[in-house]
């Protein structure tokens, strides 16, 4: 049962979700809620964007300023509000596909400009909504509904891309470290650039189903079972890394963000400064 | 004192923009619209505005949306493939009931066509682009000076019906240069989108008034939270199946337009009262037009022309009676066609309707149009 502070930020008039029973997301939507209860968020301040699919229905149950935006698109949306009122807190919750597929340009720029948005990657590693489709982060073999004889395309390591592309922190958890996946938001939204938050979580209903792992315990299980901290990753072979999930802070290190150098830029162009 | 100043058209549509209360510019250059870009990106921060050049076409209409979801007056501009591309999101905007301005300088097309060449070839693309049913309001300016002064009419449009309003110009319009007068800052109306005073508490994000079908509109950060989706809401802002909640939304859509069409249309009328022949035309086409129509009355033919200045929605009462005086309508475009079919259904049979296309990338001559003209009366 959540703590009263979250409970004051859920939307509870709309509460059963859609989510399937034992999904992951609502394990992460609790986790982010708790970071912005502890952080002591405003509502009224707080905007929770997203794009379209299970992950992105999330914005609905909190009750805080929320929008919905078009299949990929979240972070541009995010953009535009977080350059028109820089005061705002802007997190953006995206799934895989929203970030990796049709949004990986926008999620590239996001990450080069360090805009201060906290985008949270829902990562399932498989289109949940449109019925069991083949993601970007779909591990080779295996099974989708556009996957029958096994995925062939080698997918995305989301956070050694954002890292590349210039994002300021970058952290990785399951759904397996619920006190990671809030520490790591907590630590996202209070860095000033662009932080990702990538959270391994599971549909049990479209890939577990076909991949072995139909009850959401075994995917849990299977979470705690592949997750390797960074430090031990370090010292492990490439070989002995197959199949692991990468778990803790992958970057952190400071870039000068963007709104505050369009600031900057606004008080150059009014001679303000030489 | 009015300023008189030497413009672009584009540059206009990029001044007319700041003077309408725009403090919010992102989007992708294209050829030929780059040069309203190009203007704010120097313009806007100096009046504390943002100017944000995006990845993409999709993120720079994305963007607006966003501004103005966080209470600025946002506008995005593009050609004719960029126009393409927005469209989904523009569609989110008429569903959100956001307010935003879109430019579309047209060039030639389908596809990357003729980046560099005129067309109007966009204009059942601004009414109908987007999936969906929903009113469009488009301005087709014909001069630097319309540039200015619609670009402003769009954004109070678009604040008042809090959708997003079309700037339809054509690559001529955009990139000739010519005077303009300034006006003084005052001397016309900016209308701002109306605010809630409901208590945050109290505050039904979509709640029609009764006296206009439009929603007061809250802005992320001044107090109020509420969600903005594109799913087909009700009017709490959530997703609804309930068949009713769906119809009342969508019909509010087009019925928030079309109630005030009378207040939204505009048109010029030439050589009207005793014109046997009439032209119909828009944007640049209208310019060789009028010279054409001049150059027929000293030839003593009863000519007049009927401009459309709102292309959506299309001036059709006001040109039917127009129209059953006259003997012919004919209609220059650079087009095969597009508004024919709307000057036809307009006519309604009064006159016989003759379409004059043109699609070569070059301009009207009035000579072209002078012979259509003499060909018929």
């Amino acid at each position: 049962m959540p703590s009263k502070e979250v409970l004051d930020w859920l939307r509870v008039d709309f509460f059963p979700h859609i989510w399937c029973p034992g999904c992951g997301h609502g394990i992460i939507m609790h986790a982010l809620l708790r970071a912005l209860a502890s952080l002591g968020c405003e509502k009224e301040r707080t905007v929770i964007a997203s794009g379209i699919g299970c992950s992105s229905r999330m914005p609905g149950y909190i009750d805080a300023c929320t929008v919905h935006t078009t299949h990929g698109r979240s972070l541009v949306f995010a953009t535009g509000i977080k350059l028109a009122n820089p005061e705002l807190t802007v997190v953006n919750v995206m799934g895989d596909g929203d970030c990796a597929a049709i949004g990986g340009n926008h999620f590239i720029h996001a990450c080069r400009r360090n805009i201060d948005i906290t985008a949270v990657v829902l990562n399932n590693s498989i289109y949940g909504m449109t019925g069991g489709q083949v993601s970007p982060t779909t591990p080779i073999g295996a099974y989708a509904t556009t996957a029958p004889y096994g995925a062939i395309d080698p997918p995305f390591d989301l956070c050694n891309l954002a890292a590349a592309a210039g994002a300021t922190y970058v952290a990785r958890a399951t759904v397996a470290q619920p006190q990671l996946v809030e520490q790591y938001i907590k630590k996202g939204i209070q860095n000033k650039g662009f932080s990702v938050v990538e959270v391994m979580t599971h549909c049990h209903t479209q890939f577990g189903r076909r991949n072995k792992l139909p009850r959401p315990i075994d995917n849990i299980n299977r979470f705690k079972q592949v997750s390797v901290t960074k430090t031990k990753a370090d010292a492990m072979k490439p070989e002995e890394l197959e199949g692991k999930i990468v778990i803790g802070e992958l970057m952190d290190r400071k870039r000068p963000e963007y709104v505050e150098q369009y600031l900057r830029l606004i008080e150059r162009a009014r001679g303000q400064v030489a | 004192m009015a300023e008189v100043a030497f413009w672009q058209g584009n540059k206009a549509i990029a001044m007319g923009a700041i003077a309408g209360g725009c403090t919010f510019f992102s989007g992708y250059p294209i050829t030929p619209s780059s040069e309203i870009a190009e203007t704010l990106a120097e313009e806007l921060p100096k009046i504390g505005g943002r100017f944000i050049q995006m990845e993409d076409e999709i993120g720079g209409i994305a963007a607006a949306i966003g501004a103005s979801i966080a209470g600025r007056k946002a506008m995005t501009a593009t050609s004719g493939p960029g126009f393409s591309l927005k469209q989904e999101n523009l569609g989110l905007a008429y569903m959100a009931e956001i307010p935003l301005v879109v430019v579309d300088i047209m060039r030639g097309g389908p596809s990357t066509g003729l980046p560099t060449r005129v067309s109007q070839q966009d204009v059942m693309q601004a009414r109908w682009g987007t999936h969906g049913d929903h009113a469009t309001i488009a301005y087709a300016p014909s001069s630097v000076q319309e540039c200015f002064e619609l670009t402003i009419a769009a954004f109070n449009a678009s604040e008042r019906f809090r959708q997003p309003v079309i700037i339809l110009g054509d690559e001529v319009v955009g990139h000739m240069r010519e005077k303009i007068v300034i006006p003084d800052a005052g001397s016309y109306q900016v209308v701002n989108r109306k605010r809630p005073t409901a208590d945050p508490e109290d505050f039904v994000p979509y709640k029609p008034d009764p006296s206009d079908d439009v929603p007061p509109m809250a802005s992320f950060g001044d107090g109020y939270r509420w969600h903005v989706t594109g799913l087909t809401h009700d009017e709490w802002g959530f997703p609804t199946d309930e068949p009713s909640e769906i119809e009342t939304k969508i019909k509010r859509l087009v019925q928030k337009v079309n109630r005030f069409r009378k207040d939204i249309v505009r048109y010029e009328v030439f050589y009207g009262e005793d014109a046997k022949v009439l032209i119909v035309s828009y944007g640049s086409v209208a310019r060789s037009s009028l010279r054409a129509v001049r150059e027929a009355r000293q030839k003593g033919l009863k000519v007049g022309h009927f401009r459309p200045i709102t292309l959506w929605p299309f001036p059709d009462e006001e040109l039917k009676e127009l129209a059953s005086q006259v003997d012919v309508v004919i209609v220059p475009e650079l087009n095969c066609g597009q508004m024919l079919l709307e000057v036809e259904r307009a006519v309604n049979g009064k006159a016989p309707v003759v379409g004059k296309s043109l699609v070569n990338g070059e301009l009207f001559q009035p000579s072209d149009i002078l012979s259509a003209i003499e060909e018929v009366a």
